[in-house]
C-alpha cells in the first residue's frame, strides 16, 4: 500500500502544483522518487508530529495542500489536539495519512497498534475518514482526498496487501464499493480486512450461505444510501474492521441503525475488543488474538 | 505623549472597559501585550493593513495567545480591520467576536487561537507556504511566556530552524506570570533567550513597554540570516497601577468603579 501511495503522490505531484509532503521522519528510500521529482514539496518535519501537524496547517492557510506522513498512532492520536484546533476548526483541506494501522506493525508492540484512531478522528467535526482495501483504493482513495474540500484522513495499512480489485472501481469518498453479490449477508469490511471478508464469504458458501461483500471505505461520512437498503434488504449486516468495536465502522453502524429502527437486519460488529494486546507476533497472529479470523467470524455469522 | 504611546493608552482602556462590560477574565495577559501589538500594527516593519487582508503575500501576525484577545481585537479595530462598533458586541451571545477568536472572525485574524502553543508551528507552516509560492512576506507570531512550556512550540522551533525560516518573527510576551503563579517558578523558562539561542535562531531581549525599542527589533529581525525570537520583558495588567504584576487580575474583571480608575490613571478622561 505503501509504495502505491508513494507512487500515486510522485505523479499527482505534477498535476497539482500546491501539493506538499511533510513526513513525520519516517519512510526512509519510499519517497526517494518524489523528493528527486519534487525537491521543494517534500520536508521531513522530525519526530515532531505536533508541530508537523501545526505547520501542515499553516502551509493550508497559505493555499497549499499538505499531506502530514507517518505511523498511524503518531500521525492521529499523538497530535490529536492539532488536527483538532489547528485543522478541523479552521477545516483546512489537510490530508492526514496513516501507514500501518490497525495491527499492521503488530510486532512492533501496542505502543504502534492503531485500533482507536478512527474513533478519535470521527468525533471531529468536518473530518472524513477513509480506510483504503487494497492497493488500487489507496491510488483512488488519493486522488479523491486532495480534491475533497476539507480535511481526510487515509488510514492505510503498510506493504504487501493484496489487489483485490482486479479493475479500476469507481472511487467517491462515501459511497462503498459492492465487491461480490449474495443474499444471505451483508459484509461490510473497512481498510485491509476486504480480503478477510472475502475468505469469510468463502467459508460462508461452503456452508450455502452467500455474502455480499462490500468495500466500505469510508467511515464517515456514512454511505446512508447504502446502509438504508443494506439493512433493508438483508437478514444480518456485519461489519469487519482492525479497529476496536468501539467508535469504528460498527461503531458509526450501530449509531446510525440507533437513529433507524425497524431495519430488518441484525448487526454483527468484528473488530478489536476492548483491551491491549501484550504480547509479541505478527499481523495475523494478532488478529487470531482478536478473534479476526475466518473461522470464528463465519461461525457467528451462522448462529445468527 | 508619542503618538504611539497615545494609541496605546486608548487600547489599553479600550481592553479594560471590553473586560469590564463583559465580565471577561485574562485582562492583566491583554495588558501586557498591547505595547508588542502597537510596535507590530503601527511600528512601520510589518505590512499589516485592511486593505491586504486577503493579499496572499502579505505580512501575516499570528495570535498565539489567544486568551488576549481583547488585546488583538482592539488592535484590529483601531487599524479600521472590522467596524469599531463590532467591538462592542464583544462576548456577547452570537457576536462574532467569543473571549478566544474563531477561525476568520474578522479580517486580520489569520489563526484561532486559545490553546497555547499551536500558534508558532502554524506560523512556521505559513512561513514555509510563502517560500515554497515564491513570496517574499514575513510572519510575527506572538506568544505567551506559559505557552514556551508547551513542547509543540519548541517542535516549531528546531523545524523553523532546520529550514532557515528567517520569515519568522516569534516576539514572547515574558510578564513572568501564567495562570496560577510566577512563569519561570512553574518550569525553568529562564533563560529564556539563550534556550531561542541554543535552538538556532537569532534571540535578542527588549523592554516590552518599550515601543521604539520592538519596532527597531522587528525591523533589525527582517535582516537576520535566521529566525528571530524577541523576548519582550513585560509587567502583567501594565498601565493600570493597581493591575500591574498582580496575578488576581489573571482571572478579575473590573467593577465600574476600577474601570472609571483605569481609565483616569491611563489618562483618558
Amino acid at each position: 500500500m505503501r509504495n502505491a501511495f508513494a507512487e500515486e503522490l510522485t505523479r499527482l505531484a505534477s498535476e497539482e502544483p500546491r501539493l506538499v509532503l511533510l513526513s513525520g521522519d519516517i519512510g526512509n528510500k519510499l519517497f526517494d522518487k518524489f523528493k528527486a521529482a519534487h525537491p521543494s514539496k517534500f520536508y521531513n518535519c522530525g519526530v515532531a508530529e505536533q508541530g508537523m501537524t501545526g505547520v501542515a496547517a499553516g502551509l493550508a492557510l497559505s493555499g497549499l495542500k499538505p499531506i502530514t506522513y507517518t505511523i498511524t498512532p503518531f500521525v492521529t492520536t499523538r497530535c490529536l489536539e492539532q488536527i483538532r484546533v489547528d485543522i478541523c476548526y479552521h477545516h483546512l483541506p489537510v490530508v492526514i495519512v496513516g501507514v500501518g494501522a490497525g495491527l499492521s506493525y503488530a510486532s512492533l508492540g501496542g505502543t504502534h497498534h492503531a485500533c482507536e484512531d478512527i474513533a478519535f478522528l470521527r468525533a471531529l467535526p468536518g473530518m472524513a475518514v477513509v480506510c483504503p482495501a487494497d492497493p488500487v483504493e489507496v491510488r483512488l482513495a488519493l486522488r479523491a482526498a486532495l480534491r475533497w474540500n476539507g480535511p481526510v484522513y487515509l488510514r492505510m495499512g503498510k506493504k504487501g496487501e493484496p489487489v483485490v480489485h482486479a479493475r479500476e472501481p469507481r472511487f467517491t469518498i462515501g459511497k462503498a464499493i459492492r465487491v461480490k453479490a449474495g443474499r444471505g449477508v451483508c459484509l461490510l469490511a473497512a481498510g485491509t480486512v476486504l480480503p478477510l471478508a472475502l475468505e469469510v464469504a468463502r467459508k460462508l458458501a461452503a456452508k450455502k450461505m452467500e455474502a455480499e461483500v462490500v468495500s466500505f471505505h469510508t467511515v464517515k461520512p456514512l454511505d446512508e444510501v447504502f446502509l438504508r437498503r443494506a439493512f433493508k434488504e438483508f437478514k444480518r449486516v456485519a461489519t469487519i474492521e482492525e479497529h476496536s468495536v468501539i467508535g469504528g465502522l460498527g461503531g458509526a453502524v450501530a449509531e446510525w441503525l440507533a437513529d433507524h429502527p425497524g431495519s430488518r437486519a441484525h448487526l454483527l460488529r468484528f473488530g478489536t475488543a476492548d483491551r491491549f494486546l501484550h504480547e509479541a507476533g505478527e499481523q495475523e497472529h494478532a488478529r487470531r488474538r482478536y478473534g479476526l479470523t475466518a473461522e470464528h467470524i463465519a461461525a457467528r455469522i451462522l448462529k445468527v | 505623549m508619542t503618538e504611539l504611546g497615545r494609541i496605546a493608552r486608548e487600547l489599553r482602556g479600550k481592553i479594560v472597559e471590553l473586560s469590564h462590560k463583559a465580565q471577561t477574565p485574562h485582562l492583566a495577559s491583554a495588558l501586557s501585550c498591547v505595547d508588542i501589538l502597537v510596535a507590530a500594527y503601527w511600528g512601520g516593519s510589518l505590512d499589516l493593513r485592511p486593505e491586504k487582508a486577503e493579499d496572499p503575500s502579505r505580512d501575516r501576525l499570528v495570535f498565539s495567545k489567544g486568551h488576549a484577545a481583547t488585546a488583538l481585537y482592539s488592535c484590529l479595530a483601531a487599524r479600521d480591520f472590522f467596524p469599531r462598533a463590532l467591538l462592542d458586541t464583544f462576548a456577547k451571545p452570537g457576536s462574532r467576536l467569543a473571549e478566544q477568536p474563531s477561525p476568520g472572525c474578522v479580517p486580520g485574524m489569520e489563526v484561532a487561537t486559545g490553546s497555547l502553543g499551536h500558534g508558532l508551528p502554524i506560523g512556521v507552516g505559513m512561513a514555509l507556504g510563502a517560500r515554497i509560492q515564491g513570496i517574499s512576506n514575513r510572519v510575527c507570531v506572538v506568544m505567551s511566556d506559559g505557552e514556551c512550556e508547551e513542547g509543540s512550540s519548541w517542535e516549531a522551533a528546531m523545524f523553523a530552524a532546520a529550514q532557515g525560516l528567517k520569515a519568522v518573527t516569534a516576539i514572547i510576551d515574558y510578564n513572568k506570570w501564567q495562570a496560577t503563579g510566577r512563569s519561570p517558578e512553574i518550569m525553568a523558562l529562564d533563560p529564556l533567550a539563550a534556550k531561542w539561542s541554543a535552538f538556532g535562531w537569532n534571540a535578542v531581549e527588549v523592554d516590552g513597554h518599550d515601543i521604539v525599542a520592538l519596532a527597531s527589533a522587528l525591523g533589525h529581525a527582517a535582516a537576520a540570516d535566521r529566525p528571530t525570537a524577541i523576548v519582550a520583558h513585560t509587567v502583567k495588567g501594565k498601565g493600570v497601577s493597581f493591575m500591574e504584576d498582580d496575578n488576581n487580575w489573571h482571572y478579575r474583571s473590573p467593577t465600574a468603579e476600577e474601570l472609571a480608575r483605569a481609565r483616569k490613571e491611563l489618562g483618558l478622561v
